[in-house]
């Protein structure tokens, strides 16, 4: 996308090609420090979790959940996994990625292949699984919507669906392409 | 309501480490130390996927990649009009964003496009992101099926999407 990009560029307006890329470097360290704000409290909070022990309460209830979907993980990534599945589901967006990023490093034993969990965590954060789509239903109100919820019902629809086959899809690619490997 | 539930739950949690003896603001200190880290770690990652999204879109690659992609969409039922949407989406959550205002704007939010736009943003996350993002603590390099396998279930939650859409 990169090269296809540049080369296109420089056949219709090479002046733009540099700072077109400065422009996207400069929307990246935007996006940055709007997360370092979400995840400087985030983490703040999961790490209040994770001392006080909830953690492991969050981790117990979804426990036999956890270890259906994702055999063989020991019991931090399957905390990691509980508190990025349940931000997930209340829609907390960026604050999914701090637990994601923990859990992927728990499930990690050092070797350069992915596996079947974590190529399952990842399915889990695209299918984006939340009870209430907070984000775009505000922006449908500030675009004057008139019944801006009434998208709930089809995202929970769209979503819990997709996961399904994910999951499904997920487990049957980890058998077939992952022999092995693991 | 959902307004309060956030709030509330945070509330809980002092609460409860209070009564867990528990240093809540230590702990939220040390954990929010953290996030300097968690930043750095990901940033690179960041930068590398929205250059290629601003060359990808300043170049007018955009156009052809949409040009070439809507009658393929189309028979699997998605709107002409979502191609881009839904392009982009797997790339960067917050640059598809200026998309779906956009296509607000255009066709209205309460029509058939803007509800499926809607949906197709709510029920599919940046695939490409999530991907550099999550792996960038680990030595990973070998995804195999996994980018293939997310974006099947992306363009699969959009046709979904369209099709609910159709009954609400």
């Amino acid at each position: 996308m990169v090269v296809g990009g540049l080369v296109a560029l420089m056949l219709i307006n090479p002046d733009t090609a540099f700072s077109t890329m400065l422009d996207g470097s400069r929307q990246a360290i935007n996006l940055c420090v709007e997360l370092w704000a979400v995840y400087a409290v985030w983490l703040g909070v999961l790490k209040i979790i994770e001392d006080t022990g909830l953690d492991k309460v969050f981790g117990k209830i979804l426990q036999p959940i956890i270890r259906m979907l994702f055999p063989g993980v020991d019991e931090y990534a399957a905390n990691q996994i509980a508190i990025n599945i349940t931000s997930n589901i209340l829609g907390m967006g960026n604050a999914c990625t701090p637990s994601g990023i923990n859990a992927i490093a728990g499930m990690d034993k050092g070797g350069n292949t992915i596996t079947t969990n974590m190529s399952l965590l990842v399915i889990f954060n695209t299918t984006n699984i939340q009870l209430i789509p907070t984000t775009i239903i505000g922006i449908r109100i500030l675009h004057g919507s008139l019944n801006a919820s009434s998208i709930i019902f089809p995202t929970i629809i769209t979503s819990l669906s997709t996961l399904l086959i994910g999951i499904i899809l997920a487990k049957i690619c980890g058998k077939v392409f992952l022999k092995g490997d693991n | 309501m959902s307004a309060y539930f956030i709030p509330m739950l945070i509330v809980a949690l002092v609460v409860y480490s209070v009564y867990k003896r528990n240093n809540a603001y230590k702990s939220f200190v040390s954990g929010a130390k953290s996030s300097f880290e968690l930043v750095l770690t990901t940033f690179p990652y960041i930068v590398a996927i929205l250059v290629a999204v601003a060359l990808y879109q300043k170049s007018g690659l955009n156009v052809y990649v949409a040009n070439a992609i809507a009658p393929v969409l189309q028979v699997v039922g998605i709107p002409v009009e979502l191609t881009e949407l839904i392009v982009l989406k797997n790339f960067t959550g917050g640059g598809s964003f200026a998309i779906l205002e956009n296509i607000y704007a255009t066709y209205g939010v309460d029509t058939y496009i803007g509800k499926c736009a809607s949906v197709v943003m709510a029920s599919s996350e940046a695939i490409f992101y999530i991907t550099a993002v999550y792996f960038s603590k680990t030595k990973i390099e070998k995804f195999k099926y996994l980018i293939p396998l997310a974006l099947f279930m992306n363009i699969l939650s959009a046709i979904i999407a369209c099709w609910v859409c159709r009954f609400v």
